[in-house]
């Protein structure tokens, strides 16, 4: 028996980064929603590609890693369910900063980045809002990395 | 179980001398990581040593070049046989992690008071645990599995920096297997072939599942870890008395006459290592402490 497709207009409502966002804006992206599932391994995004969506994460866990010449690739972050992958959608150009990578099997929604910029544009009280939730994951992710530059499990 | 402090602070071994340690015996020797080696010692004299409680430490001497503080990470137990993480970090702990089974070192102690396990009975049990911090907790996870009844829910979360220095690897997948606890680690960085979570320890605490009216908290390592992680304890509902660091300095004497371990009024020797946080929050924020 086929499990019944996910209720992604729930889902999205549900995500804790958007929980409690206005009906209208969360009906106004709903449109531009997709539900994606990635197998163990498997690339979300890649450094220096275009930015085409925000992803949301439902289930399973992906790795945010560097890849640099003459170094192995180093995993610096993993990124589970509640939480979101990337923001590069929103800021010009529009281009990944990071690869991503599955590390178990992985479900995301994914919002279409030029029509969520669209309605953040069309609802300033709403991307207010928006923006009260992306900054601190933003500084989180960067007291992270500069805890991690400390090295401070070092001698 | 014992109390905080099953040797009252300022007991030794060794005779008159309070400094005079008294010899050991490496029984055996486990390599952890590259730079860190876990050494069990029995005394070479027949009289049984004092107990101790899970955060003591010892002052373990290196013939002829030092002493310095480790935390004891064996089982209480067993009292007899004393159980030591030590990572190659200066010249006596670099002497002390190349010990060979069958030298002879130099112990004193037990110092200080420990974890407050007591208090935690009845409750849902939380450890935080960043690098070398593992060692003085794991003594408090061999005493709750033992009385594992005690205790509500036992949640861990353990950050190294990377998969390669995470100590007690098979003991941790043991751990990892039980269903009477919840084991989470993450490392500060890692390659491709780690599987499991990347970022900071202080991250994992959001996930941790238990009722903060009704907990506590064991923190240890890195002056800086405990300080997010407490902090991220007390947003999550704890209040500051129910969390607990494992504050380190410089201990010397170890029974709190020489002030070298002086951190704002407590002699950590002495006073600590474990304080509560309500106690010590002010002075994390203090740069010249």
């Amino acid at each position: 028996m086929r499990s019944p497709k996910p209720d992604l207009r729930g889902e999205l409502r549900e995500h804790p980064f958007l929980r409690g966002m206005d009906p209208g804006f969360l009906q106004a992206i709903e449109g531009a929603t997709q539900e994606r599932s990635f197998g163990t391994g498997d690339p979300l995004i890649r450094e220096g590609e275009a930015a085409k969506e925000m992803l949301l994460v439902q289930q399973g866990k992906i790795g945010l890693e560097l890849v640099a010449p003459d170094r192995p690739r180093l995993s610096l972050l993993t990124v589970g369910p509640g939480e979101i992958v990337g923001w590069s959608w929103l800021i010009p150009p529009h281009i990944w900063l990071s690869d991503g990578r599955a590390l178990k099997p992985t479900r995301v929604l994914a919002i279409d980045g030029a029509s969520l910029r669209a309605v953040l544009e069309d609802r300033p009280k709403d991307a207010y809002q928006f923006m009260l939730r992306l900054v601190p994951v933003i500084s989180r992710r960067l007291q992270i990395a500069r805890i991690q530059v400390m090295d401070i499990h070092g001698v | 179980m014992g109390s905080e402090t099953a040797a009252p602070p300022g007991s030794h071994e060794g005779g008159a001398s309070p400094w005079a340690p008294a010899p050991y015996r490496v029984v055996e020797r486990a390599q952890e990581t590259a730079d860190t080696a876990t050494l069990a010692l029995e005394p070479v004299e027949p009289a049984p040593p004092p107990g101790f409680v899970p955060g003591q430490f010892h002052m373990l001497y290196a013939p002829d070049i030092g002493e310095a503080a480790i935390s004891i990470s064996g089982a209480p137990s067993d009292p007899r046989r004393r159980v030591h993480t030590i990572r190659s970090a200066g010249r006596v702990t670099d002497a002390l992690t190349r010990a060979r089974v069958g030298d002879v070192v130099g112990l004193r102690g037990p110092y200080g008071r420990g974890w407050p396990l007591r208090e935690a009975e009845g409750k849902d049990l939380l450890l935080v645990v960043g690098g070398l911090g593992l060692p003085p907790l794991r003594p408090v996870l061999y005493e709750v599995l033992a009385h594992r009844d005690r205790f509500r829910r036992v949640e861990i979360a353990y950050g190294a920096r990377t998969p390669k220095d995470l100590v007690y690897y098979d003991e941790i997948q043991a751990w990892r297997a039980r269903k009477d606890l919840r084991f989470q680690v993450t490392v500060d960085r890692a390659g491709v072939d780690w599987y499991g979570d990347v970022g900071i320890v202080s991250q994992r605490i959001p996930d941790m599942r238990f009722d903060p009216s009704s907990a506590v908290a064991f923190l240890c390592g890195p002056e800086i870890m405990m300080r997010g992680s407490a902090q991220a304890l007390v947003d999550r509902g704890m209040s500051r008395s129910s969390v607990y660091v494992s504050m380190e300095r410089n201990m010397k004497c170890g029974f709190g006459q020489c002030g070298h371990c002086q951190f704002g009024p407590y002699l950590l020797c002495r006073d600590g290592p474990v304080l509560p946080y309500s106690s010590v929050e002010r002075y994390f924020a203090l740069r010249e402490l």
